[in-house]
């Protein structure tokens, strides 16, 4: 009895969803890790959008039509990701989407945006999305090309040339190792260890005692939490005293309290966001930064997140193009995203064209430092 | 023969109302969850093959699935061989694969059966994982291309779902009648008692082995199939979890029923899709409808249809129920 | 590699294997009553810690009440779950009841994360977190902690199970339960035994854990696969193996990672399991009959 009163008021449920439809609305869609091992990503990526969705609407909305935008959830599962988004396509008709938020479950869906002819702007940030470059896909992380190209200005003004990497073996940690192993020997560095853990290991304290035999001036751990967190108290605790990067991976309030006063001193590249009171009042991110952090924070009482930037930056940049070419008609949406120029976002200042679907450089980082439980731009 | 006509009237009268489904359900969306529900329920069969009627467990299915998406892909994509030659070898790698990993793992019992199996799949999956030349590495496989078979290209997701569709009614056919031949009886003899079924000349170790390559090489199929439909895989797919829904399809569709496995696997794989717009609350849904179907059809999906229908008509035919498969 | 390295390894596997060990042990004591592989054992790792970190944040208690309040909430749980879930349908198979424990395991996850957010959490370590040098090896204050009351837990549980009537009741239902109801003993109290001995376990586990190895709402889902693997390493059923069971799978998967490869650690611990279990086939320590044909 109790079973047929729930599938009955599934099948309600289900019904009532499918009927409601909004004829006079400019509708974007996203699909976001909002759950599962990514979720660090796409639940501020998912609370900004809905919180950009408010905001655009009491401004009028898009085109004088109401903004709606419909997320999914792919529960960092690329088989639901590609469900989710045949879904936003075939179903929903969407004119343009945001996300996904991880490489993996973008380089899954590419194809169906090819063939369906609507532009997709990704929140992941691996390079294979946007090289080389297709038509319909775009991308607004800061690549792990230019983490890693601030992190060796800084270490080679430190004269730190022996370097040894630890990463996490999921898509994050490849990628960024690729980068490592890819820039750093043409670079003048010495590659002396190259050390990997699972996403979910507790201790790598093994790996790290390798690492100290090895004589390295340097560590660079590309991960994202709760790994980089256990890898700096693990270093604090074997008592090793090299120098250590992270990666943007990490640049939230929640590594700090996880890593405690294993945190100090530690070098990360990051997007202004987290340093946005620090930063010189003439950059021109300075009053967006400002003013997204405090509305975020407001809404959700939670600290803001580099993360949630872009989900910022895809919403903004599509609407960004719809305006322009005072048309929400996807194919050209895609032609004007091309033809963005200087647009301030939370990630940087973007500048796409049809040779770049990124639109970031290196200058969208500062290397930053943990100092008294709190990051310190430096200099 | 009562027996074959039935089985191939009601295969056939179950393709047909999958050829039937695109036209009532016309969104892409629909195709796609459906050609996702056949890859499941073509590897959930196999499963049951194993669990229902041989009474082994596995819990690493999810790794035939992989190693056989990944040899395709790999085949096909890095060395340019034609489709069908890297789906065959898909299938094939993932039956030989199992055939060598049989002999040791399947003289285990029980849960060290289950440990040596799930073993093996974290195994595949690390190495899936880490060799990131040949497979792409964490971040996934791309540029897998379409079946191209007999000079047409089945390149749009209707065909694709037709040709999905069809090797599933294959695998439940050649189910069915395998159940019913000689090696069927054996293995349900098997089932009941082992020591009986040697103790009349049943060489058990190698029924063991055959059904187990036999549910490897299905689960090979479905993940060439994937592989070739999605034309981009990575090793998330593939993980134990996997192995652990698999497993969970088969019990709650009802062991030893072919038929209850087909309604697991679409019941199981379609369930999330509806429960989309609970949001956070969807896993806690999930969980407790999981809980409560175990608990309230203890037979399976097919085994609370079977005692349905015996009493709709209104008198108890035990006979009846276990010929729900 | 020189020997301090080497004891460094062997330390961190000892404190990673704890946790397997640990977890382990719960699987053992239900499944010793009941014949069910617990999927929720790693759930009740789960709560043991989230909860410690949840009373101590929200509700601002000492690290001390907070921790024995999330002990005995988990040990309520584990009996919740069995009266709602296992009992109704006891004489269910084996298999349908495993997989009820998988479902239960999804639902208290979903919970965990809607209750708690996704975020990781820590606990503050008992004793400081000052590192203690040990022939040019290091061992954290915690490590200690967790190593002596793992060995409290495992010697405690063998005096329950050989010293009490209670202890005993649950040993005979494991032997054979049509036998043990004969001679009167409620089979369904020594269930509902076992599950809150368990939940207990499971909590402790987690709370003296969380200051090393972090937690978080999904942390469950490796543990209780890791778990299992040391319950079968050292033999299904003896609470002995699978505590020495899980501290040699840490031990492998530490070396592994300090003297082969650390992306291989995993698979080289599982190779090892596996070239064992086809030379023993019982595990390690297993007593019982493998039923080898």
């Amino acid at each position: 009895m109790k079973l047929k009163g729930l599938v009955l008021a599934l099948a309600m449920a289900f019904l009532v969803s499918a009927c409601s439809t909004e004829p006079e609305s400019v509708k974007i869609g996203a699909v976001l890790s909002a759950t599962g091992p990514a979720s660090f990503l796409g639940e501020p990526e998912k609370n900004t959008m809905q919180m950009l969705q408010e905001e655009i609407n009491a401004k009028g909305g898009v085109l004088g039509k109401k903004l709606e935008i419909v997320i999914y959830d792919d529960e960092t599962d690329v088989n639901k990701c590609v469900l989710a988004a045949k879904k936003l396509l075939d179903k929903d008709g969407v004119v343009a989407v945001a996300g996904p938020s991880v490489s993996g479950n973008t380089l899954a869906i590419i194809k169906f945006f090819e063939e369906a002819k609507i532009p997709l702007v990704s929140c992941a940030a691996s390079e294979k999305i946007v090289t080389p470059v297709n038509a319909w896909v775009f991308n607004t992380p800061q690549l792990d090309r230019h983490a890693v190209t601030r992190i060796m200005l800084d270490a080679k003004a430190k004269g730190l040339n022996n370097i040894a990497i630890i990463t996490v073996s999921n898509g994050f940690g490849q990628s960024g190792r690729a980068v490592l192993q890819e820039l750093l020997p043409p670079n003048g560095f010495n590659l002396v260890a190259d050390e990997v853990y699972g996403p979910k290991d507790t201790d790598m304290t093994a790996q790290l005692t390798k690492i100290k035999a090895a004589g390295a001036d340097a560590i660079i751990c590309w991960g994202t939490n709760p790994g980089p967190a256990v890898v700096a108290r693990n270093r604090v605790q074997l008592g090793i005293d090299t120098p250590l990067y992270m990666s943007h991976g990490v640049a939230s309030k929640k590594f700090i309290e996880l890593a405690g006063p294993a945190a100090e001193g530690i070098m990360l590249p990051a997007g202004r966001l987290i340093v946005a009171d620090q930063i010189p009042d003439d950059n021109p991110q300075k009053p967006l930064l400002l003013s997204y952090a405090k509305a975020y924070t407001e809404k959700y009482n939670a600290p803001v997140s580099t993360f949630g930037g872009h989900g910022w930056d895809s919403i903004k940049l599509i609407v960004e193009a719809i305006n322009m070419g005072k048309s929400a008609k996807p194919a050209d949406i895609r032609d004007n995203l091309e033809k963005i120029k200087g647009f301030v976002g939370t990630g940087g200042v973007f500048n796409y064209s049809p040779e770049n679907h990124n639109g970031l450089d290196e200058n969208a980082f500062v290397m930053v430092v943990i100092k008294d439980g709190d990051w310190k731009i430096m200099d | 023969m009562q027996g074959l006509k039935k089985d191939l009237l009601l295969t056939g009268a179950f393709l047909s109302a999958l050829c039937l489904a695109p036209w009532v359900l016309p969104s892409g969306y629909y195709l796609t969850v459906l050609i996702m529900c056949c890859l499941n329920a073509m590897t959930v069969v196999g499963l049951n093959l194993l669990l229902g009627y041989a009474g082994q467990i596995s819990l690493g299915h999810a790794a035939f699935y992989g190693l056989a998406a990944y040899t395709t892909a790999i085949l096909t994509t890095t060395l340019g061989l034609p489709v069908a030659l890297g789906m065959l070898a898909g299938v094939g790698l993932a039956a030989l694969v199992a055939f060598v990993i049989g002999i040791p793992t399947l003289k285990l019992s029980g849960n060290y059966l289950a440990m040596a199996t799930l073993g093996f799949g974290v195994i595949v999956y690390i190495f899936l994982n880490e060799t990131v030349g040949l497979t792409g590495g964490p971040s996934g496989f791309t540029g897998i291309p379409r079946l191209n078979a007999a000079g047409l290209t089945l390149s749009s997701d209707r065909s694709y779902y037709y040709l999905t569709a069809a090797v599933l009614c294959a695998v439940v056919l050649l189910s069915l009648n395998l159940i019913r031949s000689r090696l069927g009886r054996a293995l349900r003899a098997l089932h009941t008692s082992e020591k009986a079924a040697q103790a009349v000349g049943i060489d058990i170790a190698r029924y063991k082995l055959f059904i187990f390559v036999l549910s490897a090489a299905f689960a090979g199929a479905a993940g060439v199939l994937y592989a070739h439909y999605l034309t981009f895989i990575a090793p998330s797919s593939f993980g134990f979890l996997f192995s652990v829904e698999l497993l969970v399809m088969v019990v709650l569709g009802g062991m030893a029923s072919v038929w209850g496995s087909v309604t697991g696997a679409f019941f199981l794989t379609a369930l999330p899709e509806f429960l989309r717009m609970f949001e956070n609350v969807e896993i806690i849904i999930y969980g407790a409808i999981l809980i409560l179907c175990m608990m309230f059809l203890p037979r399976g999906l097919a085994g609370g249809v079977s005692s349905l229908a015996v009493r709709l008509r209104g008198r108890a035919r035990p006979g009846e129920d276990d010929h729900a498969s | 590699m020189d020997s301090a390295s080497l004891l460094q390894f062997l330390i961190s596997g000892l404190t990673v294997g704890s946790t397997y060990g640990l977890t382990a042990l719960g699987f053992t004591i239900i499944f010793n009553t009941t014949g069910i592989i617990n999927f929720a054992q790693g759930e009740f790792v789960m709560l043991g810690g989230m909860l410690s970190v949840f009373f101590m944040r929200i509700a601002g208690l000492d690290e001390a009440s907070a921790i024995v309040l999330a002990v005995a909430a988990v040990t309520l749980a584990g009996a919740l779950i069995e009266r709602f879930t296992i009992r109704p349908v006891k004489d269910a198979s084996i298999i349908n009841l495993i997989i009820i424990t998988i479902g239960v395991s999804i639902f208290i996850r979903g919970l965990a994360m809607l209750a708690w957010g996704k975020d990781t959490f820590a606990l503050p370590p008992f004793s400081g977190d000052a590192p203690i040098a040990l022939f040019g090896a290091v061992v954290m204050p915690q490590s200690i902690w967790v190593l002596a009351i793992s060995l409290l837990i495992l010697s405690g549980l063998k005096a329950f199970f050989s010293g009490t009537i209670y202890g005993k009741g649950m040993l005979a239902c494991a032997q054979d339960k049509k036998a043990a109801y004969l001679v009167g003993i409620s089979v369904e109290r020594m269930v509902l035994l076992s599950f809150m001995i368990s939940g207990l376990v499971g909590a402790v586990g987690g709370a003296i854990l969380a200051p090393i190895t972090l937690t978080s709402f999904d942390v469950g889902v490796i543990l209780g696969l890791k778990g299992f693997a040391a319950c079968i390493l050292g033999g299904l059923g003896n609470p002995f193996g699978a505590a020495a069971g899980g501290l040699i799978l840490g031990v492998l998967e530490s070396f592994g990672a300090g003297l082969l490869s650390s992306a291989y650690k995993d698979a080289f611990a599982f190779i090892i399991l596996l070239l064992l279990l086809f030379v023993r086939p019982s595990g390690l320590f297993g007593t019982r009959e493998a039923k080898r044909v």
